[in-house]
């Protein structure tokens, strides 16, 4: 049990006591702090030990696309920050309304001057023998999740009974947790309260092709089972055996607190317009509530409900005129959306399209030239907009010829328009069904400074949750900003929502330490990555974290797995270093005795000054870094995504032309920098004078030495796209180069992105920011370039050595040999 | 060793979401992938576009990404995903006790 202190000092405020710690109470309590935060005390009685969260949000819990705390709406500091007390995990079981008391079940009595009860509702559970049986649960709450998540980890068979929406949702993620699932739905068609039979056979369809097994018009007789549940009988006499039975067969208004304490009752909790019921100082909400004889048992009249609730709570009142609903969700990753009154009837016209080789499905129901109702499954894209027409009345018969064609044809677009589309619906049109959420408000948030959809998902909550208005939010984010936002990053990869930059930012800040951990954190959406996502987290985790063992092999590039250069017909090429393009007799000898051991067929002089031996086979690598390791030479990571080489020309030792000693800086800075893992690969070149033979200004660092000193210049490229570098500073002193060189790649480490080379890097950002940064802030460089060195003093150990001595063997050595010949003699 | 099925070493040997060969004396050698769910599966080491090493490539999902182009090949199917079109062969692999088991005819075929 969470308990925080219930009695505040002396506070004089009217005391509101909410019973229900759920989505309706705590979205009462928000509107309610949103119009005047000052006015009431509020204590909150939840019957769950835990913080608010987002009930329907449960269904991605138990597929394992979210974790439970993705999908808290409000957490221990919300309550802490706005002075309300919970008490969490002891419900209320006493309303004296003479007294104007609750008392929990625990003991504990609290007065209150306002009441608000937000039970929500129970699952009704059907009363056939064996209901009672240990592994029969209702799908309601967080512990319900744990249960069924136990009940998946022991494997076996499940059955759901209940084909709607709720019921279908457990199927789906029990199955995805390995669980035989079996569907058992009493009516002919499932989700016969959101689909018509046309949709609700497709769906069925659907997930039978998915491994369910669906039986629609079947009648449960009895849970049999002895101590614990061991199947389910049906009326026709079919048994099914089970191990886990998931009863989500609908849901009733919790009314049993409010019945006890005499208020008036029907089928929920009786309210007028501004959710007061038969007391003055009782108030109820959610799907407990019957508002003109309905009750609700969707999340949207909610919103409503809530905003007249505390509109009235202020005396501001609105009143609540009862909600038209629409549902929209994803079934198994199946897209259905309906709406409105779709049964049909005297005066009702149906126009339907159906493409059956895509699975779509597509009805709207139109009387008296209005929209009343619409059923569409496999593409939802204009729910919506139907959804608009249809609550707003609208006389669509100039529309009725393209209706069915969805938004951008029927407006007159012909090639949709998806911004257009949105521009078009009106502001109170719901963007975000899980969260409640209008065009006007995701408007009114990017106005007020959201300008990336993280932004919008961090205010105001739209696409926070599902993601499935994520398009929408786009949408509204670049009609509202123009070209201000078109300029947003991409998505890192199909995998993710997110941009290099945001992914790059929550890594550091949430100091992340693993690769499952970022995928699990930013929503991923594939179990394990793509090849584009894993080398680049990989990256920023190993920049993040110097000297951490974070290194996942198995998420890189083969070369840099391998430490050489994979070649079209499977054989390696090994490049050692020679630093600044020198070498020695020793060198040349030990590469020479290399090529003849191993019979590779080609040397060659690279572009970067150093040799390349062709043709070495796999299982023959640690071997050859063994060799080359012995003459003193380490590799030159010419396969990675690192530190090249640094080209030098001979200057001032020898040249007559040379102003300072380039090949000696050279080779200072290659020892500076070698061995660091970098977005892109990394060239640097030291020209002795400003004929430039080590062409240093195509290179991403370069030097050019003249009589006073050094240029360096900063962010070119010989590649596809040649870009002459830019010119960063001049400095002095040899030892003023190398520190402007280490704090420039340490930046170019830590702010591009993977796989960006410094010169589009540089584009992108501006050279004038790498001056700022690197020129004019010398406590910034001074910062820039401890890190460099800091984690340089991990990474300097030559990766062959430690394959020579037998490091990650497996990855060079064949698992297992087959000789067909041997093997028949 | 005779039968219906090769013997080529233990689960554990296989990094998960890595790969490993089967050397087949004059042939084309056979990669075993095991990925991160544990599921185990064997193709010729060849891409269907230009032969490259799958075996080198990254894993991922149910799928591994060839060094050479980055062609994404369906581990179970052999099929080239998205919009190329290629096919490797595959190889029938079995678990037993813990000891990867492949097909003695596909891979005799991939020595042919």
């Amino acid at each position: 049990m969470e308990h925080t202190p219930l009695k505040a000092k002396a506070d004089t405020r009217e005391h509101l006591v909410v019973i229900g710690n759920g989505m309706a109470g705590c979205r009462a309590v928000e509107e309610l702090l949103a119009r005047d935060a000052d006015r009431y005390r509020v204590t909150i009685f939840g019957a769950e030990p835990r913080v608010n969260y987002n009930r329907i949000m449960l269904s991605p819990v138990l597929a394992g696309e979210k974790s439970f705390d993705d999908i808290v709406i409000n957490d221990a500091d919300w309550y802490a920050a706005n002075g309300i007390a919970l008490v969490a995990g002891d419900p209320v079981a006493v309303i004296d309304r003479a007294a104007k008391t609750v008392t929990t079940r625990g003991g504990t009595t609290e007065c209150y001057d306002r009441l608000l009860i937000a039970t929500g509702s129970d699952p009704f559970i059907i009363p056939v023998p064996g209901k009672d049986l240990p592994g029969v649960i209702a799908f309601r709450d967080m512990d319900d999740v744990d249960t069924m998540l136990a009940a998946a980890d022991a494997g076996g068979d499940a059955v759901v009974i209940g084909g709607g929406l709720l019921g279908l949702e457990a199927a789906h993620g029990l199955s995805l947790r390995g669980m035989k699932v079996t569907v058992i739905h009493l009516m002919p068609t499932l989700m016969e309260r959101q689909l018509d039979e046309a949709a609700g056979w497709l769906l069925k369809n659907a997930l039978e092709a998915r491994g369910q097994t669906i039986l629609t018009g079947a009648d449960t007789a009895e849970i049999v089972g002895d101590g614990k549940v061991e199947g389910v009988k049906l009326k026709d006499g079919t048994l099914i055996p089970a191990s886990l039975v998931v009863m989500a067969v609908g849901i009733r208004p919790s009314v049993a607190l409010a019945r006890d304490a005499g208020l008036a009752v029907g089928r929920g909790i009786q309210v007028d317009d501004h959710m007061v019921t038969s007391d003055p100082a009782v108030l109820a909400v959610g799907e407990c509530v019957e508002h003109d004889g309905q009750v609700y048992g969707l999340v949207a009249p909610l919103w409503d409900m809530c905003r007249s609730l505390a509109d009235g709570l202020v005396e501001k009142p609105s009143g609540y005129r009862g909600s038209v609903t629409s549902t929209k969700l994803k079934v198994s990753g199946i897209d259905v959306f309906s709406a409105g009154d779709f049964s049909g009837g005297d005066g009702c016209e149906d126009i339907v399209l159906r493409d059956a080789s895509r699975g779509v499905y597509k009805r709207v129901i139109v009387k008296d030239d209005r929209i009343v109702g619409a059923v569409l499954y496999g593409d939802t894209a204009d729910g919506s907009w139907y959804f608009d027409l249809l609550k707003k009345q609208e006389d669509v018969s100039d529309l009725r010829d393209l209706l069915i064609f969805g938004q951008s044809f029927a407006s007159g677009g012909g090639a949709a328009d998806p911004k257009a589309a949105v521009a078009a619906l009106s502001d109170d049109a719901e963007i975000c069904g899980c969260n409640g959420v209008t065009k006007g408000q995701v408007v009114a948030c990017i106005a007020k400074g959201a300008r990336s959809l993280d932004a919008v998902r961090g205010t105001c909550k739209a696409s926070a949750s599902c993601g499935s208005c994520t398009g929408l939010v786009e949408n509204l984010l670049a009609l509202t900003l123009g070209d201000e936002v078109q300029a947003g990053p991409k998505t890192m990869c199909k995998c993710t929502s997110f941009g290099h930059d945001d992914v790059r930012r929550e890594v550091v800040a949430q100091d992340m330490r693993s690769i499952p951990e970022v995928m699990q954190k930013l929503h991923w959406t594939t179990p394990d990555g793509c090849s584009s996502c894993r080398p680049a987290l990989n990256y920023y985790l190993l920049c993040a974290l110097p000297g951490d063992d974070v290194d996942d092999q198995q998420s890189r590039f083969v070369n840099e797995r391998l430490h050489a250069n994979i070649q079209k017909d499977g054989t390696y090429s090994v490049v050692p270093r020679m630093w600044g393009g020198l070498t020695n007799p020793t060198e040349l000898r030990a590469i020479a005795d290399v090529v003849e051991k191993y019979d590779a067929p080609m040397v060659k002089v690279t572009g970067g000054q150093r040799l390349d031996i062709f043709g070495i086979k796999k299982e023959d690598l640690p071997a050859v870094w063994a060799d080359l390791n012995a003459a003193g030479m380490v590799s030159g990571h010419a396969y990675g995504k690192a530190l090249r080489t640094v080209k030098t020309c001979v200057g001032s030792e020898w040249c007559r032309f040379g102003t300072q000693d380039s090949t000696g800086l050279g080779v200072k800075i290659e020892r500076m920098s070698w061995g660091s893992w970098m977005p892109h690969k990394f060239k640097i070149a030291v020209s002795g004078c400003p004929r430039n033979c080590a062409e240093a200004t195509i290179k991403d660092f370069g030097i050019v030495c003249v009589d006073s000193g050094y240029e360096l210049h900063v962010g070119g490229n010989g590649g596809i796209h040649v870009r002459v570098t830019d010119l960063l500073c001049k400095v002095a002193t040899e030892q003023e180069a190398m520190d402007y060189c280490a704090a420039f790649i340490q930046l170019y480490r830590e702010e591009a992105r993977y796989l960006e080379r410094t010169a589009p890097w540089i584009e992108r950002v501006g050279v004038e920011q790498i001056k700022a940064r690197i020129v004019d802030d010398a406590a910034g460089r001074e910062a820039l370039r401890a890190r460099f060195l800091y984690a340089q003093s991990f990474s300097q150990d030559d990766p062959w050595a430690q394959r020579a001595e037998g490091a990650e063997r497996e990855h060079h050595a064949p698992m297992a040999r087959f000789t067909p010949q041997e093997e028949m003699a | 060793m005779t039968g219906d099925w090769l013997d080529i070493g233990w689960v554990d040997e296989i990094p998960v979401r890595g790969s490993r060969t089967v050397q087949v004396a004059g042939g084309d050698d056979i990669a075993v992938f095991r990925t991160a769910e544990g599921k185990v599966f064997a193709l010729l080491d060849r891409c269907p576009h230009k032969h490259g090493r799958l075996s080198q490539g990254i894993v991922y999902g149910g799928a591994v990404a060839c060094p050479l182009h980055n062609w994404r090949i369906s581990l179970s199917t052999g099929e080239a995903l998205g919009d190329d079109k290629g096919c490797t062969p595959t190889v029938p692999v079995k678990i037993d006790a813990g000891r990867v088991l492949i097909c003695r005819a596909s891979t005799l075929k991939a020595a042919a």
